[in-house]
C-alpha cells in the first residue's frame, strides 16, 4: 500500500493525493478491501490510497427470499434463457432498456421510490427530506457531493441530483439490487480529484450478460452492499446494520441467522410493486393491526406483523409479557445489544481536526481494533476523529413514529447540543413506546452567524472540495452558495445528536432482556421518566413511614420483651 | 365454670393459618424482592412466585370465607370492649409483673378481645385492601391501551405498597406475642393439635361431653 502511495506521489500534486483514499467505502468490495489493507501494527499511515483491493468480489448469499420455498422452485421464468438477455451489453442503461422490454411496469414504479428519487415528502410534519436534502452528522451532507455519495443511487450517472433526468428510466440500475452473481460493483458517479483516478483503476471488467442473466429476488448482498456501508464504512451509521450480517450466526441475528431462518432482507421488507416496507424516515411506532385477518398478507416490517400483537405464550410470564406490549416496543427486550457479531459503530465524530498532514501528506490512523480483529480508523485527514462501539446498549426513548427534522434551512441554539432529527412521544401519548435508538454524537461545521448546519462541498475536481483542500472556509462557502443557501461566511462548530432506531440484529429469545434490566433502581431504564415501574419506582413517604413503621415495630417488641426478662429476674431474685 | 382443654382449632382451621402463614411469607419475600428492597432471586421468577401465592391464597381465602360464614366461626371475631382494656393494660404492664393474662378462652370467644379487634381488621381492611390492589396490579392488562403506564398503576401499586407493610408489622407483633404467657410452644401448639384450655360453662360442657366428646380432654 505504501509502495502505490508513494509511485503516486512521484507522479501528481500532493494535494490531490491526500485527497481521495478513503472517502465514502460505500461498495462491499471497497469496504472489504479497506478493512482487509490492515496496516501491519501501524497506527499513522501516510497517504491516500487503500483501494488496492477493490477487485474483490462481493458475498454471494444463499438467504431465503421467499418463505417457505426456495425461490427457484417457485420462478417461472429462467432469465438466463431470455432471448433479450443474451447480450452482449456495453453498458448499464442497455441492460435496464433490455429488462423493461418485458417488465414494462417496473420503470413506472421504480422511479417513485426513495432509493431513486432520494426525496420523500412525510405528510405527518409536511418536511421534505431524503438524501438529497438532509444534513446528518456522519459526511454532513451528499447534496452538492452526489459525484461520490451517488454510488449508492440505485440509477446510473447521478452526479447532481438537481440535473439528473428522474424521468429517464433507462437510467435505472435493476441490477445493483436483483444480480447475484456477487461481481456487479458501482463506482462513484464522477471522478473527483485527479488523484482519486486510482480507484477506479484496475478494475475488472463486468460480465454485464452473465450479471443480467442471474437476476432474482434480492438477497442480503444486494441490500447490504449499500445499507451496510452507511455514513462511510462498516457499520459506521446505524450500528445494527453491518457486513456482519452478509453471513450472520443466529447469536447475532435470528432471524437472518445461516443456521437458522437464514432470511434475506425482503422477508420483513415486504412490498410489491416495487415499494417496501420499513422507513426509518416513518417508523411505525406502534402496530395495533398485527398479523392481520386470515390470508391478508400485510404490507409491513413490523414485528408484529408476523408475531402478532400478543406474541409471548399463554403462561402466566407470557401474559405479563404481552402487557407490555402496548407501550414497550419489541425491540428492546429483544435487541439487549447492538453492533454485534464483531463489527464496530461509530459513536462519536469530531470533524474539527479534519485537515491535519503529516510531511504535507493526509494521513489516517489506526487506533481501534474490533471484535473480528480488523482495525478501525480513528482519525483521518479528511474527516476528523472517530469513536467506535461494538456490543453497545441502546438509549431507549419514547418514541411515536414522528421524527421532526433539522433541516439546512431551520435555525437553533448552538449553545446546547442539537438534535439532527427529533424523536417525538412521551409516556402519555398512547401512541408512543420505549424505543431503543443508537446515537450519534459529532461536533460538525455550522454557520456561525445564521445558526444553521451547513452544506460543505466535499468531492470534486476544483480548489474548494474539502478532500484535497482541508479548507472549511471554502468548502462551506462553496457548499452554500451551489445551492443559493444564506451563509453569513463565519463558520464555527457545534455539537450535534443523530438517532438511529434500533431494529436489526434481532437476538434469540433467550438473550432477550430480563426484567431486572428495567425492573431495578439503576437499570436501563432509570433515566425514562413520567410512569411507575415496579422495582425501580417508590413513593418517598410510603416508603420513609413503612420502613419506619417496622423497624419501629422490632423496636417495640424487642424493647417490651427485655423488659419483660428484665422484671422476671427481679422477681425470681427477690 | 371450669378450664378444660378442648379442640378449639378445627383441623381447616389449622390448615388455613399455616398455608396462610406460608403463602404471607412468600409473597412479603417476593414482593420485597419486586419492590426492589433484594435482588436474591430472578426478578420473574419473584414475579412467578407472587402471583402465584397470591392466587392460592384467594383460594384458600374463598374456602375461609365459606366456612366461617356456615360454620358461624365468625362470631369469634365480633369485637367487644367487654375486657378489651384488662387486656390492654396487661401487655402495658401486667405482664411484666408476672401477672396471669386475664382472659380465658370462651368456647364462642376462643381470641382475646385485642386478638379478635386485631384480626377482625385485618380481614375487613388489610386484607381486601392488598386483594384488591394486587388484582388490580395483575390485570392492568386488562385496564385497556397504555394501563402499563397510567398514573392510576402508581396509585394502585403505592396502595399496595401500604398495606405490605402493614402486614409485615402484624406479622412482627403476632410472632412476639407467641412468647407471652407461659411458653411460646404452648402458644403454638394449639394451632398444631387444636387444643387449648377453654373456659366452659357447664352447659358446654355437658353438650360437648354427650354429643362431641372427641372435642374435649377429661382429665382422668
Amino acid at each position: 500500500m505504501l509502495k502505490l502511495s508513494m509511485a503516486f506521489s512521484s507522479v501528481l500534486n500532493r494535494k490531490y493525493l491526500i485527497l481521495c483514499y478513503l472517502l465514502f467505502n460505500l461498495i462491499p468490495p471497497l469496504a472489504l478491501a479497506a478493512s482487509m489493507a490492515a496496516v501491519e501494527g501501524g497506527n499513522t499511515e501516510l497517504g491516500i490510497n487503500e483501494y488496492d483491493i477493490t477487485a474483490k468480489k462481493r458475498p454471494v448469499d444463499k438467504s431465503v427470499v421467499i418463505l417457505g420455498e426456495k425461490a427457484e422452485d417457485t420462478s417461472t421464468t429462467d432469465h438466463s434463457k431470455l432471448k433479450e438477455l443474451q447480450g452482449p451489453f456495453s453498458s448499464g442503461p442497455e441492460v435496464t432498456k433490455a429488462c423493461l422490454s418485458c417488465h414494462n411496469k417496473a420503470g413506472h414504479q421504480f422511479i417513485k421510490n426513495k432509493h431513486w428519487t432520494w426525496k420523500v415528502h412525510i405528510d405527518k410534519t409536511g418536511q421534505d427530506l431524503g438524501k438529497s436534502v438532509l444534513v446528518n452528522n456522519f459526511c454532513t451532507n451528499a447534496a452538492g457531493n452526489e459525484g461520490m455519495c451517488a454510488q449508492c443511487h440505485a440509477g446510473y450517472g447521478m452526479t447532481d441530483a438537481r440535473t439528473y433526468d428522474f424521468k429517464n428510466e433507462d437510467n435505472i440500475d435493476c441490477l445493483v439490487c436483483h444480480e447475484s452473481t456477487g461481481t456487479y460493483y458501482k463506482l462513484p458517479p464522477s471522478p473527483g480529484n485527479k488523484a482519486c483516478a486510482v480507484m477506479f483503476e484496475g478494475k475488472p471488467k463486468i460480465d454485464l450478460t452473465k450479471v443480467a442473466q442471474s437476476v432474482t429476488l434480492p438477497g442480503r448482498s444486494n441490500c447490504g452492499a449499500c445499507h451496510f456501508y452507511g455514513g462511510g464504512g462498516d457499520n459506521v451509521k446505524h450500528g445494527d446494520l453491518s457486513s456482519v450480517l452478509f453471513e450472520p450466526p443466529k447469536s447475532v441475528d435470528v432471524h437472518m441467522g445461516v443456521d437458522g431462518e437464514n432470511f434475506s432482507c425482503v422477508i420483513c421488507h415486504v412490498g410489491e410493486g416495487h415499494e417496501w416496507s420499513g422507513s426509518r424516515y416513518e417508523p411505525i411506532a406502534k402496530d395495533t393491526i398485527g398479523q392481520g385477518k386470515p390470508g391478508l398478507a400485510r404490507q409491513t416490517a413490523t414485528c408484529e406483523s408476523c408475531h402478532g400483537l400478543q406474541p409471548h405464550p399463554g403462561n402466566l410470564m407470557g401474559l405479563k409479557l404481552n402487557d407490555h406490549t402496548d407501550r414497550v416496543a419489541c425491540q428492546t427486550c429483544h435487541i439487549p445489544e447492538y453492533a454485534t457479531g464483531g463489527v464496530a459503530t461509530k459513536t462519536h465524530w469530531d470533524w474539527r481536526t479534519a485537515g491535519k498532514l503529516k510531511n504535507g501528506e493526509g494521513y489516517r490512523e489506526e487506533g481501534y481494533i474490533q471484535g473480528n480483529g480488523e482495525p478501525r480508523h480513528t482519525y483521518k485527514s479528511i474527516k476528523g476523529n472517530f469513536k467506535y462501539g461494538e456490543n453497545l446498549k441502546p438509549m431507549y426513548v419514547w418514541f411515536n413514529g414522528t421524527e421532526r427534522y433539522l433541516t439546512v434551512h431551520d435555525k437553533f441554539d448552538p449553545a446546547k447540543p442539537v438534535e439532527i432529527n427529533h424523536l417525538e412521544g412521551s409516556p402519555d401519548d398512547p401512541n408512543s413506546r420505549i424505543w431503543p435508538f443508537k446515537r450519534m454524537e459529532t461536533i460538525q461545521p455550522y454557520d456561525k452567524g445564521n445558526n444553521t448546519l451547513v452544506y460543505m462541498h466535499l468531492w470534486g475536481n476544483d480548489p474548494d472540495a474539502f478532500w484535497g483542500n482541508y479548507d472549511f472556509a471554502r468548502a462551506i462557502k462553496h457548499g452554500m452558495d451551489d445551492f443559493q443557501l444564506p451563509y453569513s461566511g463565519d463558520f464555527n462548530f457545534v455539537k450535534t445528536y443523530s438517532y438511529w432506531p434500533v431494529t436489526h440484529m434481532v437476538a434469540p429469545k433467550e438473550k432477550a432482556l430480563a426484567c431486572k434490566e428495567c425492573h431495578s433502581k439503576d437499570g436501563r431504564l432509570k433515566d425514562l421518566e413520567g410512569m411507575y415501574i415496579p422495582g425501580r419506582d417508590t413513593n418517598p413517604w410510603v416508603e420513609k413511614i413503612g420502613i419506619f413503621a417496622v423497624l419501629a415495630t422490632l423496636l417495640g417488641v424487642l424493647v417490651h420483651g427485655l423488659i419483660r426478662i428484665l422484671f422476671s429476674r427481679r422477681r425470681k431474685a427477690s | 365454670m371450669s378450664l378444660q382443654k378442648v379442640k378449639v382449632f378445627s383441623r381447616f382451621e389449622r390448615f388455613w393459618h399455616w398455608t396462610q402463614a406460608l403463602l404471607i411469607v412468600t409473597l412479603l419475600f417476593s414482593g420485597a424482592g419486586i419492590h426492589g428492597f433484594h435482588q436474591l432471586v430472578d426478578f420473574e421468577t419473584m414475579v412467578w412466585f407472587h402471583v402465584i401465592s397470591a392466587l392460592d391464597l384467594m383460594v384458600l381465602w374463598t374456602f375461609a370465607i365459606f366456612w366461617h360464614l356456615t360454620t358461624g366461626n365468625w362470631r369469634h371475631y365480633m369485637p367487644t370492649s367487654n375486657g378489651l382494656f384488662k387486656v390492654l393494660r396487661y401487655y402495658a404492664w401486667g405482664i411484666f409483673l408476672g401477672e396471669d393474662h386475664p382472659y380465658r378462652k370462651r368456647f364462642w370467644h376462643k381470641h382475646n378481645p385485642l386478638q379478635a379487634l386485631s384480626y377482625l381488621a385485618l380481614k375487613l381492611v388489610l386484607f381486601p385492601l392488598l386483594w384488591l390492589t394486587g388484582l388490580a396490579y395483575l390485570l392492568y392488562g386488562f385496564w385497556g391501551q397504555g394501563a402499563l403506564t397510567s398514573g392510576s398503576l402508581e396509585w394502585i401499586a403505592t396502595l399496595h405498597t401500604i398495606g405490605a407493610y402493614a402486614m409485615a408489622v402484624f406479622i412482627i407483633i403476632h410472632v412476639y406475642l407467641l412468647t407471652t404467657g407461659h411458653s411460646t410452644i404452648e402458644h403454638i401448639k394449639p394451632m398444631i393439635t387444636g387444643y387449648d384450655e377453654v373456659d366452659l360453662s357447664e352447659a358446654e360442657e355437658e353438650y360437648l361431653e354427650q354429643d362431641e366428646p372427641g372435642r374435649i380432654i377429661k382429665d382422668k
